[in-house]
């Protein structure tokens, strides 16, 4: 056992890295507020780093991966606040798989690995839907008590709303329930999973960000004579938060893990990393804004990018309270 | 990346569980499960040399010294089984865990002929004479002095905070070995015989009402110049190659005890109906996710190698778990209301719940308290500027 990123897993991280550092965050992301979706970004992704196809198998033309070097992408993507279509696409991909529909992958998987075709997911709940991205996106992938269904945008009312997190806006959609995807429960079973455990893993990367980027700040900033950074009330709140994130990698790590070894702590693990890892992002994010003081609260500043996108991940696919009770129901195993 | 064990490694696990159950159900069940540190310590010393006799008392050590080279994973099994099976607290943790490899690494080859067989063997219990009424959170103020007189260091000062010291045979002991020097300067680290005229050890009695920790007076306490271990001088460099192996591997094992003490919280919740209140529910799930991070926490800090680099999962890892396990006993306390607060009037000590909730506030005090641990995430981990220092 070695619970670490092998030699592979850390060079697609790298390369990751690399390149949402060099295509995406800042002016790219600011720019594409205005339409709530980096195409260019997104076709980029897709195709010159070619990973479209990340979780599909080799013999459907992808790269056969699992979701550990999902995770670690989505971090990445995560830490840039790419405006990108990575969880529909996820998720959607999930669910085809799982569904084992040939005419449906068929039909969707080429055009979604090269990123000619995107999707947006929900969770259908009452009435309607707010669904991320599903006004910028070609299908939509609802997800609900009848299975997974996965239609074309345009067969669905889709309101675009003015949204607080505007890098992934969400829209009210109405569809009518045609036939889902084969496969029971699985394929929302398989959705759901690569959704939380994609989720996750960008509040894992955002909350890394918005405290390296308040520590660069704090070891700059001088008041009193000295790096703001340099005071105890300042470095033990950046050291509780780094405590946090410390153990949000260590849930993004297990619940990947646990998803490719199908581990019988699977559930447990991504109901643990959902309400962990959005927790800590917005607390990091809010204290991006108070330790920056003023500035962390212009416009101009990137805080409330960070801030408004924990927020919107932590109300996505269940909230804190929801999958802590999950997490209660597994434990105290009762069915309460 | 993986989550598992190998099918060797669990065949060793296997192996250990099956010996640790073994003797925990019959000749040592008298000390099965004893949640303090210091009750039986003559049946805990036999206990150490029944581990001796079976090469379980120092496993990661080399094989010559009485381990048997054991690979971190291996010691991970045998520290989880070893909680699983509910043997008692390690009476010669220190020199297991802490003195042993020191000398490993840093000590002479005499002081390892010395020292080590007994330490493998259980003969020969130990502790650690660091923290003094000055010197706690700034360790380096150490006052106690240690001077040469012929073959010997003299010594004179007072330790305090020194777990296990009534039941241990010798003390490690960081002494002034220059006069005039201050902080890390002119520290040397000095291996002493409990047993002898110059010693006076004091028990302090805690919050829960036992005595772990003591007070040991040195007033004229003699050791051979041979048992100082690096050179005069450099017993910081000494102790803190030593402390970097506290973050060991017996911290998994110690996980298992905590999720008895999770599990009997779940317990009492369930028996008690606060196990359907939600409120308790979020608590309790809280609690479950926390140990859980835990485990996968500690199993990345061991990946980044052995004697384990002050990466951010190593870093971390006191604070982490120190505070969960306060929070569980808060947490313990609220689920039993009342209740929790009586044991019979006849009762020795306090009951696992009580007594977890009493115990845990030192788990954020000693080993570097909760705030020592924050400036070391802050200025090591995150490179943010030191705190001015005062003069002292």
């Amino acid at each position: 056992m070695a619970f670490a990123l092998d030699e592979q897993q850390q060079m697609i991280a790298e390369t990751a890295a690399a390149f949402f550092a060099e295509n995406a965050g800042g002016e790219r992301t600011r720019a594409a507020m205005a339409s709530g979706i980096d195409r260019d970004l997104w076709r980029a992704y897709c195709r010159e780093l070619g990973f479209g196809g990340l979780t599909v198998p080799e013999d459907l033309g992808g790269a056969g991966l699992g979701h550990v070097e999902l995770a670690v992408v989505a971090e990445q993507a995560g830490r840039t606040l790419a405006a990108i279509p990575l969880l529909g696409h996820a998720m959607a991909t999930a669910a085809l798989l799982a569904s084992d529909d040939r005419a449906a992958i068929d039909a969707h998987l080429p055009a979604m690995m090269a990123g000619d075709r995107s999707v947006a997911a929900g969770e259908r709940g009452g009435e309607g839907l707010l669904v991320p991205h599903a006004a910028q996106c070609d299908l939509l992938l609802l997800l609900g008590e009848g299975g997974a269904h996965l239609i074309d945008a345009s067969a669905a009312t889709v309101e675009p709303l003015k949204s607080l997190d505007e890098t992934r806006p969400l829209a009210r959609v109405h569809a009518s329930a045609g036939d889902p995807l084969p496969g029971g429960a699985a394929p929302c079973e398989a959705a759901r999973a690569a959704g939380v455990l994609c989720l996750a893993a960008e509040a894992l990367g955002g909350a890394q960000e918005a405290l390296d980027r308040t520590v660069a700040f704090a070891k700059e900033r001088e008041q009193f004579g000295r790096p703001v950074g340099s005071f105890q009330a300042y470095k033990h709140r950046l050291a509780n938060r780094t405590v946090e994130i410390e153990q949000a990698r260590s849930a993004v790590w297990w619940a990947a893990c646990a998803l490719d070894e199908g581990h019988e702590t699977r559930a447990l693990a991504l109901h643990a990393a959902k309400s962990f890892c959005a927790d800590t992002y917005l607390r990091v994010a809010g204290d991006m804004i108070q330790l920056h003081g003023g500035i962390g609260f212009t416009w101009e500043h990137d805080a409330h990018l960070f801030f408004k996108r924990a927020r919107a991940i932590a109300n996505m696919l269940g909230d804190g309270p929801h999958h802590r009770e999950r997490v209660a129901r597994i434990m105290l195993d009762d069915a309460a | 990346m993986k989550l598992g064990f190998s099918d060797m490694e669990e065949a060793f696990r296997r192996e250990c569980a099956s010996w640790l159950d073994e003797q925990m159900a019959g000749e040592f069940a008298d000390i099965r499960g004893i949640a303090n540190l210091v009750d039986k310590p003559e049946r805990r010393k036999a206990w150490e040399r029944r581990l001796a006799e079976h090469r379980y008392s120092c496993i990661g050590w080399p094989i010559a010294w009485g381990g048997r080279d054991a690979t971190l994973n291996e010691q991970v099994i045998f520290a989880e089984e070893y909680a699983r099976a509910g043997a008692p607290n390690r009476l010669n943790h220190m020199g297991v865990e802490l003195l042993g490899p020191t000398l490993l690494a840093l000590g002479s080859s005499e002081q390892k002929a010395r020292f080590l067989p007994a330490i493998a063997e259980g003969t020969a219990i130990w502790c650690q004479g660091y923290s003094e009424p000055g010197a706690g959170s700034d360790l380096a103020a150490i006052r106690t002095r240690a001077r040469r007189d012929g073959d010997e260091w003299v010594i004179e000062g007072q330790k305090i905070w020194t777990s296990l010291a009534q039941f241990a045979d010798m003390i490690f002991v960081l002494a002034r070995t220059e006069d005039g020097t201050r902080g890390r300067e002119g520290l040397s680290f000095l291996l002493v015989d409990l047993d002898q005229p110059g010693i006076e050890i004091r028990p302090i009695r805690q919050i829960n009402g036992e005595a772990e920790f003591n007070e040991v007076f040195f007033d004229g306490a003699r050791c051979p110049v041979e048992n100082m271990v690096g050179a005069e001088g450099e017993g910081w460099t000494v102790s803190t190659t030593l402390l970097s192996f506290e973050r060991g591997i017996s911290t998994l094992g110690q996980q298992m005890q905590f999720r008895n003490e999770l599990d009997a919280v779940i317990a009492a919740a369930k028996h008690n109906g606060k196990a359907a209140d939600p409120v308790f529910r979020q608590r309790l799930a809280e609690a479950e996710i926390g140990l859980r991070l835990m485990r996968y926490g500690a199993l990345r800090m061991l990946a980044g190698g052995k004697g384990g680099a002050l990466a951010g999962a190593a870093l971390t890892y006191k604070i982490q778990w120190a505070s969960w396990r306060r929070a569980l006993g808060e947490l313990a306390m609220d689920v039993l209301g009342q209740e929790g607060e009586v044991a019979p009037a006849d009762a020795e000590g306090w009951p696992l719940l009580a007594n977890l909730y009493l115990y845990s506030r030192a788990d954020t005090i000693y080993g570097g308290t909760n705030q020592i641990q924050r400036n070391l995430i802050a200025e090591r981990g995150l490179g943010l500027p030191r705190e001015p220092r005062g003069n002292a």
